[in-house]
């Protein structure tokens, strides 16, 4: 089977955020790979080890980024491929990572794509269906559960709580959600072996696309902190009657109740 | 300059749920005065129709099939897109839930355009209309304009204000016909957990209990609690993981997000994780044994105190103001 993981570098979840000349600082910062996107990485290796075939993974962004994907090679991926963009755009934003990741992928025949079903940072949850879309494969979005019988599939999808139980065929794009599985550590033989994995790199030359075609629709025009929140009044006294001055409060002072 | 708006209405068990007049709500902003179209999608929701007028809607095109009962990406987005094609607008407005994030993508993919997901406020109106969303879980917002294209946005539960609801409003409510073919996916069976009344991404008020909660009968005063102020239940990882409540409950940064008028947390630490989903909550009250928990940095209000003494002496608090 043919299997690609789409992978982003994002912050480290524990990550302070700091913001200086409306953007975010990201000198000496953790990067991580995304934490959806590990689930995602874990099933392609289950799904390989069941049923045979190479699992390529793949991410769009700089050079940086190639410390991720000697992580995914790591936990057993095959091979790595970065689109390095780092030289050649300025201003992206969904609809461009979804058109430069989706024409990298239209000749590659993938049976089964694999991707985080949100980025913990950018936030948005587009970038796996739109390249599902883009190259008119079925998606599935939020899965809890995939098994694979030739080129049928059964799937558990996480519907804000419920559970929906879904069949649907090969070629599929699916993007994963927290139960889908406890993605592997790196062994230290993984780490090893990830050093002589292939690692290819490839530039915007390199596509056979347009730089019209990947012109960002939607502009950043400021990025900034919510406003800090004031220490919170701890209520003092008598249990009973913090109870009734919170009930008090939420009523008269914060006039939620 | 005035656009002719969409809005796609969501249906839920029968009934639209609230973020649809939310998107209503986002919709006038981005017309400045131009249309209002509300589209409906289902097996039968023609009904459905008047109460999106009475929140604002101009006008209202229904399709409806067998295919579209539950939704899937293939049905909805062939209807939807059947709408696109026969009503142009210059903007579409979605909700940002679990169908929303779905389609929405899709619904972008194939207008080629932009999508702006997660809203949570609006800046200006028609072609300076600037759109405010979170990013880092919530610990960053940014602002973002639409340059090129039709403007597409969803909008976060409970964030936008919908417009006053209208029953002397009337609008045209229309149904055009859609061949729906080729889905790709079957829903077999839907398997509920998430728990009867209120809807935890909408609802007002959240009461989240966390390992403080001890067990799953501990969650008892919680939902009592939550009943009488009709909100939510919801939970921290930390419940979750110990089986106290279902995963359906959790809220966070791998939850749900939540964004109520007022959220109690009942023996929650506060970790990083678990406020990257409420830490944008209108009002946060702690409740916590330990006075150097972390929630009490993001509460407006704390009782360092027992939950299992604090949260009953509540609900009968709240019982005689309601009484009264
Ligand atoms: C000036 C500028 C520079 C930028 N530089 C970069 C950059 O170097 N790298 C970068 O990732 N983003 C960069 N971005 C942001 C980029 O536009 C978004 O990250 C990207 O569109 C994904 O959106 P999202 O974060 O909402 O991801 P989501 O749509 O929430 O991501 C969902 C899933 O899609 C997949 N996915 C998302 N992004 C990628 C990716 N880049 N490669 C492979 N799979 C992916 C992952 O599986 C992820 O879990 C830049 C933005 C601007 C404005
Ligand atoms: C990648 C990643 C993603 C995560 N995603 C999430 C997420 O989405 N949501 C989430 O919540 N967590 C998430 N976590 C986990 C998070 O880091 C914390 O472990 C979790 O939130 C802790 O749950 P808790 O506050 O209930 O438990 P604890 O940290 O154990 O806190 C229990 C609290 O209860 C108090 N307490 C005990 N008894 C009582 C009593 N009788 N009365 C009053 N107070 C009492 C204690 O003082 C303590 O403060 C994630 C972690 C990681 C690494």
């Amino acid at each position: 089977m043919n299997i690609y993981v789409l992978i982003k570098r994002t912050f480290d979840t524990e990550e302070k955020i700091v913001v200086s000349g409306g953007k975010i600082q990201e000198d000496g910062a953790e990067f991580i790979i995304n934490p959806y996107d590990e689930y995602a990485i874990e099933e392609a290796i289950q799904v390989r080890d069941a049923h045979g075939g190479e699992v390529t993974v793949l991410t769009m962004g700089g050079e940086d980024a190639e410390k991720q994907l000697r992580t995914a090679l790591a936990m057993g991926a095959d091979k790595a491929v970065l689109i390095n963009i780092e030289d050649d755009l300025d201003e992206l934003d969904q609809f461009t990572a979804a058109q430069l990741l989706a024409d990298y992928l239209k000749d590659k025949n993938p049976d089964l794509i694999l991707a985080g079903n949100v980025a913990i940072d950018g936030g948005s949850g587009q970038v796996g269906p739109r390249v599902a879309d883009l190259l008119e494969i079925n998606y599935v979005t939020t899965i809890t559960k995939l098994e694979i019988n030739g080129s049928q599939v059964n799937i558990v999808r996480d519907v804000e709580g419920d559970s929906e139980m879904i069949e649907t065929s090969l070629p599929l794009l699916v993007t994963a959600q927290q139960g889908l599985n406890e993605p592997r550590y790196p062994s230290l033989p993984g780490i090893m072996k990830a050093k002589k994995k292939p690692l290819e790199e490839v530039e915007l030359d390199d596509l056979d696309i347009d730089e019209d075609d990947v012109v960002a629709k939607t502009e950043t025009l400021e990025i900034y902190l919510p406003p800090k929140k004031e220490a919170g009044r701890v209520l003092q006294g008598d249990l009973s009657n913090q109870v009734q001055e919170l009930v008090q409060l939420l009523r008269t002072e914060a006039k939620v109740i | 300059m005035t656009k002719k708006v969409i809005v796609l209405g969501e249906v839920r068990e029968g009934a639209l749920r609230n973020v649809s007049f939310e998107a209503i709500g986002a919709a006038k902003k981005i017309s400045v005065g131009g249309e209002i179209v509300a589209v409906l999608l289902g097996e039968s929701i023609q009904s459905l129709g008047a109460e999106m007028i009475h929140y604002g809607a101009d006008r209202v095109v229904t399709v409806e099939h067998p295919h579209l009962k539950s939704y899937t990406s293939d049905g909805f987005s062939q209807a939807f897109m059947a709408v696109v094609e026969s009503e142009k607008p210059d903007a579409v407005v979605f909700g940002h839930t679990a169908l929303g994030k779905d389609l929405s993508p899709k619904v972008a993919s194939k207008l080629k355009s932009g999508l702006v997901s997660d809203v949570t406020g609006i800046e200006g109106e028609g072609d300076g209309a600037v759109f405010i969303r979170p990013i880092f879980s919530g610990k960053a917002f940014e602002k973002v304009k639409v340059k090129d294209g039709i403007v597409f946005v969803t909008v976060r539960p409970n964030n936008i204000e919908p417009l006053a609801h209208d029953a002397s409003r009337s609008g045209d409510v229309s149904s055009i016909s859609v061949d729906i073919t080729n889905l790709r996916t079957i829903i077999k069976e839907v398997v509920r957990k998430s728990s009867e009344g209120v809807d935890l991404s909408e609802a007002k008020v959240v009461i989240a209990g966390g390992r403080g909660v001890k067990s799953e009968e501990g969650f008892e005063p919680l939902k009592e609690l939550a009943k009488v102020l009709n909100g939510a239940v919801g939970a921290s990882r930390g419940a979750c993981d110990a089986d106290y409540c279902d995963y359906s409950l959790q809220i966070g940064q791998t939850g749900k997000v939540v964004t109520p008028d007022l959220y109690i947390a009942a023996g929650i630490s506060g970790a990083i994780q678990h406020l990257a989903g409420m830490s944008n909550s209108k009002i946060i009250v702690a409740i916590n044994k330990d006075p150097e928990a972390n929630i009490f940095k993001v509460a407006d209000y704390g009782i360092v105190g027992d939950l299992f003494e604090v949260i009953p002496m509540l609900t009968e608090e709240f019982k005689k103001l309601k009484a009264n």
